[in-house]
């Protein structure tokens, strides 16, 4: 995979790099560490007994004496007794010591999303808890190329980053890949298609559904769709966003997550007060329903599928 | 649920002293002989059915089969009484029947159907049913032993706070050898011995925690070669025990112990049974890790058919009886398949439902009607 690419080139090109987390050794429950413990030794890649805060938080002592930390939690679900250690250790580990320390080095990875039969824990998008937290980063791929690419520069950026990874990309996502060494910036959204109608904001799985939604609005309405692939939440490229927004007058925000204080809120409401005068409509959100994340019999109806988008882009442009 | 005096159990009361010991026949009647070995009958073949509805496509997601460690469910859950309190992890469809869960509503909620125990909505992983105090199901590992500390507290205030003697309930609470290098294990095994709990705290150790090894992730304690999860009783306050979790009258032999002591309100134990799940951590597993060896060497203590030789052997049971109770068994389960597969799906505005308790709050609108159409 993508991942374990950039988690080979990551390795190799730091000796004080190390990987752990539950089952890192075999190759991981995703295949995403494979090879990594045969090539790089036992004392690089190690497996950890089962205890998300302990990982993440050896990772944040480690990260602070300079290795480059990198902690996998084997679903972004089971990240939430880590948040304690990421919320108020990692992220203010620079602040507090007035710059004397930092745990830059430190990357947690953990597959987020849904996948069709998930379940409410091993579906779940979690990262507007993350987005919430000044001294992170939130990043999040929409594919595999994205990701080895944003995985490199999250690993190598100075600053602890939280990695969400779709775990439905790991099997369905076929992409020419390349091979090396690359990065791909951090806080920097990606314009995946060009349009004038009406700007649709995404990132991770959402964006192949808003890239198929503006396909079906091309087609039925001759209407233009721009695409905008986040990537980077935390700090999330306002500029490119609001750039667009002044250009179409519209915006519609989607994300798994559920609607309420999901992190297309804050996009939401950036944008209405950088673009007040230029939006031909207000801006609106395509969501998972306020609810716990569902069972498998329920899963569509929870989430925010291209037909919810197009509607909702319909009505936007109708306004 | 209230404190329900259900019929009462025939519990063999056993004085063993030490732990690892085999039961001895004269401690189990022939009544719970029967109910002990139906019960592992209807775990293993339960699960072995799921496993084809798996493949044929009627059951989804993450599915993790229990195939092995009957004895433990069985020996445990079957000294209890109904009112007293199962705990579990993912691994939870056989502590669920042991419970004396239907299997029709477990198999439902399998499917995803409307007649599951959580209405469809809960899934292999969260088996719950208020009527057998069954408090679930936890896809998260450890997740379940603090809210299992809790309602042994609930028990231990009725009855010395409210002075009601008739609280005299149990609860086991059941985790995994992987689960016992997570802070929750030791957070609760301290409050349980601080506050006296009447629980006890069952560690399947079957080595293995998806890919880790048991004697690579846990460190063994002063002077020992390897780790021994039964010892960590004892500095918390508590005595610990290991079982052959192979043998079903050990098991149920050292549970009974355990449970007198938590009803006499003497406090809380930590049970270490020894045992081997036969097939991968879920049924997404490949199950490459594991040495065919050590397989071999469990499949052989396989729990079921040990047990129904010794009935044989010491002539509690004929061949024809045994037989019988094996064909009564696969009826139950082949009847919870057609239950299921009968069953219909759960309404759509169902999605709504149980959010808050007042399912105005998101569910439903002014209007009286759901509001599934809000965000779409």
């Amino acid at each position: 995979t993508a991942v374990n690419e950039a988690l080979h080139e990551a390795l190799e090109s730091d000796g004080k790099a190390v990987v752990f987390g539950e089952d890192v050794g075999f190759g991981g429950v995703f295949r995403c560490t494979t090879g990594l413990a045969e090539r790089f030794g036992r004392d690089r890649v190690f497996n950890t007994p089962l205890c998300e805060q302990g990982i993440v938080g050896f990772g944040v002592g480690l990260a602070a004496m300079g290795h480059r930390a990198i902690a996998e939690v084997q679903f972004a679900d089971y990240i939430f007794p880590a948040m304690d250690q990421l919320v108020n250790e990692a992220a203010k580990y620079r602040y507090r010591s007035g710059g004397q320390w930092d745990c830059g080095g430190l990357t947690v990875r953990a597959p987020c999303g849904a996948v069709g039969h998930g379940g409410h824990y091993h579906s779940q998008s979690p990262e507007a808890y993350f987005t919430h937290t000044p001294g992170l980063k939130v990043v999040v791929p929409s594919g595999p190329r994205e990701a080895k690419g944003l995985l490199l520069a999250s690993i190598r950026d100075p600053n602890p980053v939280v990695f969400f990874e779709p775990k439905m990309m790991y099997r369905t996502s076929v992409e020419d890949v390349p091979e090396g060494d690359y990065e791909l910036p951090l806080g920097e959204a990606r314009v995946v298609r060009e349009g004038s109608d009406a700007t649709l904001v995404g990132w991770g799985p959402q964006v192949k559904v808003l890239v198929a939604a503006a396909k079906e609005l091309e087609e039925t309405d001759g209407a233009q769709c721009e695409v905008i692939d986040l990537r980077t939440l935390l700090p999330w490229d306002y500029e490119t966003v609001c750039a667009s927004v002044s250009k179409t007058g519209r915006l519609v925000v989607s994300h798994e997550a559920s609607f309420t204080g999901g992190f297309g809120a804050e996009i939401a409401a950036f944008v209405s007060e950088r673009c007040f005068l230029r939006l031909e409509s207000p801006p609106v959100r395509v969501c998972g329903q306020d609810t716990p994340f569902p069972g498998h019999a329920h899963e569509p109806l929870f989430l925010p599928t291209q037909q919810k988008v197009v509607e909702a882009v319909r009505s936007s442009i109708g306004y | 649920g209230a404190p329900r005096r259900g019929a009462a159990r025939c519990r063999a009361a056993a004085a063993v002293k030490e732990p690892a010991a085999s039961g001895s026949s004269s401690a189990l009647s022939r009544e719970k002989a029967a109910d002990l070995y139906k019960d592992m009958l209807l775990g293993r073949g339960f699960e072995d059915m799921c496993a084809q509805m798996y493949y044929r496509g009627k059951m989804f997601g993450f599915v993790h089969l229990y195939n092995g460690q009957e004895a433990v469910s069985s020996g445990v859950i079957r000294a209890l009484r109904e009112d007293d309190f199962v705990c579990s992890t993912y691994r939870d469809h056989v502590h669920a029947l042991s419970k004396g869960v239907p299997a029709d509503n477990v198999m439902a909620e399998l499917f995803g159907k409307a007649t599951g125990i959580c209405r469809g909505q809960g899934g292999s992983m969260h088996m719950f049913s208020e009527p057998h105090n069954m408090l679930g199901g936890f896809a998260f590992i450890g997740e379940g032993i603090p809210v299992a500390t809790g309602a042994a507290f609930q028990t231990a205030y009725r009855r010395r706070v409210l002075g009601d003697e008739a609280a005299d309930q149990v609860t086991c609470a059941f985790f995994g050898d992987g689960t016992c290098n997570n802070g929750a294990f030791y957070e609760c095994l301290n409050m349980a011995s601080l506050y006296k709990l009447p629980i006890i705290f069952c560690v399947e150790n079957n080595l293995w925690a998806i890919g880790m090894d048991h004697r690579r992730a846990t460190a063994p304690s002063m002077g020992d070669s390897k780790p021994h999860i039964w010892k960590k009783g004892e500095p918390f306050g508590m005595p610990g025990k290991l079982v052959d979790g192979m043998d079903v009258e050990a098991v149920h032999a050292a549970a009974n112990e355990a449970i007198a002591r938590a009803r006499a309100g003497e406090g809380p134990t930590l049970l270490e049974f020894e045992t081997y799940r036969f097939r991968g951590h879920s049924l997404a597993d490949p199950d490459e890790l594991r040495k065919p060896e050590e397989k071999e060497l469990f499949a052989k203590r396989d729990p079921l058919p040990a047990f129904k030789k010794k009935l044989l052997a010491r002539g509690v049971y004929t061949e024809e009886e045994l037989k019988a109770m094996e064909k009564e068994v696969e009826a139950v389960v082949e009847a919870s398949v057609e239950f299921a597969d009968a069953s219909p799906r759960p309404q759509e505005n169902q999605l709504l439902e149980n959010v808050f308790a007042d399912p105005r709050g998101f569910g439903i609108g002014e209007d009286g009607r759901y509001l599934y159409e809000r965000n779409m």
